[in-house]
């Protein structure tokens, strides 16, 4: 593994299936009385979130607690980012307070990898997001929950998700989870088809290693698992579609619409839900749907990437020989 | 990685075969028996990856004894270690508790090799975090020596005097696809 985690796609396949591995043993810690590791203890760990996150944020904070480690909260908001202080000066001053690892959120598509590759701090660096750029860790709590579903939790370690087919619905122009998901899932082997109004796929989406259609209904049959994108209209500056309930009727997940599903597919969401929007509440409700276990699956994800990447003196390397 | 199986066929010899390993499983879990005073409370952790399959040797050796099945498990020691600064992180192995768990019960941590104690030493701290039981143990198929804490076993499969340029390598039907002990040499550093 690279010293970093800022994007789905520099993650191989087998480091990939090392963090699934690692999270699956994770998750067993939540089961324990003391839901607490002593593995980072002594380390320090940022949470630097420049854009509002409730999920992410909280979800990295019991990750880092879990395993004992230092945790430094710091969110734009409040802080002398407001006063005008670029991410070089805020860099510079959680290097000088001698932190072990950045967990960034930013607008910007970028600023991860700027932080992690412009020299102004030696800390790991792990993007919970930027922009419409790239969600590492959610891509991986979204396979984790596809492996478990899909392949089972005990029958799916080691392996990855060769020929599952994963449909992954709705905004992807200004979806980072989109981004993520497609890199890692074609890394571990799943056949992705983004279904989308042509407005809301980017430019070059060609190129993805993926499918792409504009039809939902000929999609579900052929899906083993479905993922619900939010409309993002906080980053909508322009008409993506006509109307929202027009959106809805072609694009949107409805009781009858998940009838269509093969009987063992699962719907996912990454969160925040619209009920009403892109999902209804009876699919959100139902327990096909794993938003909920998404959530959970997220701290165990977020632990192995902080134990793979902090636990020793340098990054977890895949396929090591075990010695004594 | 030919070679390598050749070196290790002249350089290390067996010092513990199949039946020694088998009569010594049977030896130890009587003492257990003698000890616990019927096994009744005994819970079997065994250390991944070979004290797991040891651990479920033991439990198969009891359950002739005492007639009962005894509850048999896996404790990691990973996330606990003290010289995980050292290395790059190691894959995690399986933590599996049996279902009434450890509360209250006489715990037999089961282990290939005794050396520093370190491993134990993690091990205690790792059954902290999972319950308080009545009294902890220790078991082992070969001790050779060189603790580094003041850690012993209870129960010992054969004492096993090395010197720290030898090298104690357990083999387990199981993991490796036969039985044995094997004294080695280190090779000499170039």
């Amino acid at each position: 593994m690279q010293r970093h985690l800022i994007s789905a796609a520099d993650l191989t396949r087998d480091d990939a299936v090392l963090i699934l591995d690692t999270a699956e043993e994770m998750a067993r810690v939540a089961d324990r009385p003391i839901k607490k590791l002593p593995t980072l203890r002594g380390r320090t760990v940022v949470n630097l979130f420049f854009e509002d996150s409730t999920r992410t944020r909280i979800s990295f904070e019991a990750a880092e607690k879990r395993l004992s480690a230092d945790v430094i909260n710091f969110s734009a908001k409040g802080s002398s980012v407001s006063k005008g202080e670029s991410l070089k000066d805020t860099a510079q001053t959680l290097e000088a307070m001698g932190v072990d690892a950045v967990v960034i959120r930013h607008g910007a598509s970028g600023a991860p990898y700027r932080l992690a590759t412009s020299g102004w701090i030696d800390a790991a660096v792990i993007n919970a997001g930027d922009g419409t750029h790239q969600h590492p860790t959610q891509a991986l709590l979204d396979a984790f929950t596809m492996r478990r579903r899909l392949v089972g939790r005990d029958a799916g370690l080691g392996q990855d998700l060769a020929g599952k087919r994963i449909t992954l619905v709705g905004d992807v122009l200004h979806s980072r989870v989109a981004r993520s998901n497609v890199d890692l899932l074609h890394t571990l082997g799943a056949e992705v088809t983004l279904v989308a109004p042509p407005t809301l796929l980017p430019v070059g989406v060609e190129s993805w290693p993926c499918a792409v259609s504009y039809d939902l209904d000929s999609t579900l049959p052929k899906s083993d698992a479905v993922m619900m994108l939010r409309v993002q209209r906080e980053r909508m500056n322009a008409a993506f579609f006509p109307t929202e309930r027009e959106y809805s009727r072609r694009y949107g997940l409805d009781g009858d619409r998940m009838a269509r599903l093969p009987e063992h597919a699962i719907v996912m969401h990454p969160g925040p839900m619209v009920r009403g929007m892109e999902i209804t509440a009876e699919v959100a409700d139902s327990d096909r749907c794993t938003a909920v276990e998404q959530v959970a699956n997220g701290v165990s994800i977020r632990m192995a990437v902080l134990y793979l990447l902090l636990g020793g003196n340098e990054p977890a390397a895949a396929n090591r020989t075990e010695e004594k | 990685m030919d070679t390598h199986a050749h070196e290790h066929a002249t350089d290390a010899r067996p010092v513990l075969e199949g039946p020694d390993i088998a009569r010594v499983m049977t030896r130890i879990a009587h003492e257990i028996v003698e000890r616990a005073k019927g096994a009744d409370d005994v819970v079997l952790l065994g250390i991944p990856t070979r004290g797991v399959f040891l651990a479920q040797r033991l439990a198969a050796k009891l359950a002739q004894i005492t007639d009962r099945t005894i509850p048999v498990g896996s404790l990691d020691i990973t996330m606990y270690r003290d010289d995980l600064r050292m290395h790059p992180p190691r894959a995690l192995a399986r933590t599996e508790i049996p279902g009434d768990g450890i509360d209250g019960k006489l715990v037999v941590l089961v282990d290939d090799v005794l050396f520093s104690g370190r491993t134990i030493r993690a091990a205690l701290d790792a059954l902290n975090d999972i319950g308080r039981p009545r009294a902890v143990q220790l078991a082992v198929l070969v001790d050779r020596g060189h603790r580094e804490l003041p850690i012993r076993a209870d129960y010992v499969g054969k004492n096993l005097p090395t010197s720290l340029r030898e090298t104690v390598k357990v083999q387990l039907a199981e993991e490796d696809g036969r039985d044995t002990v094997l004294l080695g040499v280190k090779p000499a550093d170039q």
